[in-house]
């Protein structure tokens, strides 16, 4: 019986990853841009930047979450997985800007300076000298974001999409298990997490730029 | 003789502070111009107006004829003719002495990879560092990350280079290496603007020396007058009271025993 509950939850991860493997990527696309934005733009761009990321991130994501979804779902008829993964990425977008932002600055203007004096034009500095830097510095509180996403899709579970979190739900009602239950679904999520970390870790030690 | 480059009346204010004053200047062709000066006087704010890299508040600039400081210039075109080192070598941690010296024929000058690398060998070899290329940055000693910023300068051929303070931030086991290595290019013919408490160099291969403080050119003319015969006084207590700081050092790596 256990076996079967295990499994039963188990399915949802598939749910889980694919919430993540949306909210995830549009999180990075859109924080990168805005971070981007808030360093090098124009001080109207940079300021609206600044903006959005003190807005999205000052509200609880769970808050968030409803109220775009309840915008999302109004204006576009879409499923509630759908709605759910896109608040997800707006969301995570405005931490991923600030993580990108730490990462951009903390590479320092003098690279910049140095890009500049042989030559290349701000956007080519940007992308041939300052980027490469920061995405090698970004990685740890990247990974702390990727984890945070990944835990967050359970917030879905209440707009009655079926991953992880509304299968144990579902599963602690029926078998009057709640321990058991949400046991498990801490378990996927953690083994889940500990994957996501550990991959990235050696993705970190594989970039590592070789010093003395 | 050609003139490389030409400054004319330039100024520059930080904060209610005038630190360039009217400052004017002539490099012809195969010059070294040695600038000497007190901290502070504006000497790395003149580098850095003459490559744009900052903005003048008054003056104007030529590069071979051309008005570089004008309002409708391609600021980064022209800094693709003049090369710079910096202090704090700024070399791209990201890649290898090899990569930091092709990115810019490569990504600038759109050069393909191959002659783009040949290129850069031989800048390398210029340098002396031949058997550094897959090198980072991070596993070099100061005085090779200082070559590698020369090498790099070089890669471009540019008109005329700009060293601010290039050793500086160096041990001073490290200095010689890299003024060897000016001292060549200065032969070869390279036109150089260098920024420089460096007293034995300035003497045995600056063409000029100008000397800079308050923003004002005090004085400026071949080594041996500036030394022997200075027209200004304070010339004289400067130029001499750093020879003694520096002169010292260059007796004991002549191999004195003191």
């Amino acid at each position: 019986m256990l076996l079967n509950m295990v499994g039963y939850i188990l399915n949802g991860a598939l749910t889980t990853l694919a919430v993540t493997g949306i909210a995830l990527p549009m999180g990075f696309a859109l924080g990168l841009l805005l971070a981007l934005a808030r360093v090098y733009g124009r001080a109207v761009v940079s300021r609206f930047a600044t903006l959005y990321s003190i807005a999205m991130r000052g509200v609880p994501p769970v808050v968030l979450l409803f109220t775009l979804y309840f915008v999302i779902a109004g204006t576009v008829n879409i499923s509630p997985f759908w709605a759910g993964s896109v608040s997800l990425g707006i969301i995570s977008s405005a931490y991923q800007l600030e993580v990108f932002r730490g990462a951009i600055l903390s590479v320092g203007q003098g690279q910049m300076m140095a890009a500049r004096a042989i030559g290349m034009s701000r956007p080519k500095a940007i992308r041939y000298v300052v980027l490469p830097q920061a995405f090698r510095v970004v990685i740890p509180p990247w990974s702390n974001e990727a984890a945070t996403v990944l835990k967050d899709s359970s917030l879905v579970y209440a707009l009655g999409v079926t991953e992880v979190l509304r299968r144990a739900q579902f599963m602690s009602a029926r078998t009057h298990q709640p321990f058991l239950a949400f046991g498990v679904a801490a378990a996927i999520y953690f083994l889940l997490t500990f994957i996501t970390n550990r991959v990235l870790d050696s993705v970190e030690r594989r970039v590592r730029i070789p010093s003395h | 003789m050609k003139t490389i480059l030409k400054v004319e009346d330039l100024s520059k204010q930080y904060g209610g502070q005038e630190v360039l004053k009217n400052i004017s200047l002539e490099v012809n062709e195969g010059d070294t111009i040695v600038i000497i000066g007190p901290s502070g006087t504006g000497k790395s704010t003149l580098l850095r107006c003459i490559n744009l890299l900052t903005k003048a508040d008054g003056g104007r600039i030529w590069l071979d004829n051309q008005e570089i400081n004008a309002a409708d210039v391609n600021e980064d075109e022209v800094r693709q003719h003049i090369g710079m080192v910096f202090q704090d070598f700024l070399l791209f941690n990201h890649l290898t002495a090899l990569g930091n010296v092709m990115v810019g024929p490569t990504k600038v000058l759109g050069m393909s990879p191959d002659n783009a690398r040949a290129k850069a060998l031989m800048e390398l070899e210029r340098v002396g560092l031949c058997d550094k290329t897959d090198h980072y940055p991070g596993q070099l000693s100061g005085g090779q990350k200082q070559r590698v910023a020369i090498a790099r300068a070089l890669a471009m051929d540019p008109r005329v280079i700009l060293f601010d303070e290039p050793t500086s931030a160096l041990d001073p086991e490290l200095i010689g290496e890299v003024l060897e290595v000016m001292r060549k290019l200065a032969l070869e013919g390279m036109t150089m603007l260098v920024v420089t408490h460096e007293m034995g160099f300035a003497r045995e291969v600056a063409d000029r020396i100008v000397f800079i403080e308050n923003g004002v050119v005090v004085e400026e003319g071949p080594p041996d007058d500036l030394f022997y015969r200075p027209k200004v006084e304070r010339t004289r207590e400067f130029l001499w009271k750093i020879s003694e700081l520096y002169g010292k050092r260059e007796n004991e790596s002549d191999g004195d025993v003191l």
